[in-house]
């Protein structure tokens, strides 16, 4: 069984490999670079994909992203994690994306926040007990895709890093530029929005006549 | 503690974040707020079904396909500065 110290032992020697990459990366090393983009290349172009909802557009954010942080590794301190910092680049790149597609249209990561919806929950009535046995594999994942994509680009990134991708709130808001105040009230009611939404498909009264 | 209280510190007893004192103040909440208890149930569950269903994965000829221009792209950029 793996013990707390083992698991610390584990990320420490991680992080260590990561950094030794990072260093040999930084002198040209493409062998080292290469083992870098497949580390992290599935989360930034999951990351991509949430922000702007398009294949094409998440594949070429994929691209630019490792090609940013490759011509750009001379000016990366080491004070962050790389990933964190990739996740930077990558997160401006697809945000820069989401805003040529809505032409006219500004996007970034303030958008809607000021909205009071999600504030207070509406929706009380309890979950089934297993909500996601109710759908099947590819059912559920539409919901699940249909249900984040409506909300604001800068709720919706703040629950990815953060809950999907499992950054902590620190790095969260290092990596969006925002404060962790910024972050803790946008991740409360996105985490709000997303239960009022996903309600509708698991509550327990579905298909009743909707009363208690 | 009212419900609205108990609202605006979800996110830090989700996370296993508040100090003890308060975590305490909002078990008790829970233990007669049946409203809240069922927010906090289902607002867990949110969370854990988007960690274990990841959306967008990556499929494996195109991930072989983004690695290869990837690199092919910074052999032809380099990252060392010209001297």
């Amino acid at each position: 069984m793996e013990t707390i110290q083992n698991k610390a032992a584990a990320d420490t020697s991680e992080i260590t490999s990561e950094m030794a990459l990072v260093q040999a990366a930084k002198k040209g090393d493409l062998e080292a670079f290469s083992q870098l983009v497949q580390l992290y290349d599935r989360n930034v172009f999951r990351i991509a994909q949430h922000i702007t909802h398009n294949e094409e557009d998440a594949q070429d954010v994929v691209q630019e992203a490792f090609l940013k942080a490759y011509t750009n590794l001379d000016q990366f301190q080491g004070n962050s994690k790389f990933y964190t910092w990739l996740v930077r680049i990558a997160v401006n790149e697809a945000l820069m994306k989401l805003r040529k597609r809505r032409t006219g249209k500004t996007v970034s990561l303030d958008d809607d926040v000021e909205t009071e919806e999600g504030a207070m929950p509406r929706e009380v009535a309890d979950w089934s007990p297993n909500p996601e046995q109710i759908y099947g594999q590819t059912e559920l994942g539409d919901i699940l895709k249909k249900t984040i994509q409506g909300l604001p680009p800068g709720f919706r990134t703040v629950f990815v890093l953060r809950d999907v991708e499992g950054l902590s709130t620190e790095e969260t808001a290092e990596t969006l530029g925002l404060s962790v105040p910024a972050v803790k009230s946008r991740l409360l009611r996105a985490r709000l929005q997303l239960r009022e939404r996903l309600g509708k498909f698991f509550n327990s009264r579905k298909g009743g006549d909707g009363k208690q | 503690m009212k419900c609205t209280q108990f609202l605006n510190e979800l996110t830090d007893y989700l996370d296993g974040t508040s100090s003890a004192l308060l975590r305490e103040e909002l078990d008790e909440h829970l233990q007669w707020c049946h409203d809240c208890r069922v927010v906090m149930n289902t607002t867990k569950k949110t969370i854990e079904i988007y960690r274990d269903n990841k959306l967008y994965e990556l499929p494996e000829q195109l991930r072989v396909n983004l690695q290869q221009a990837i690199i092919a792209r910074c052999k032809g950029k380099g990252n060392v500065s010209p001297k």
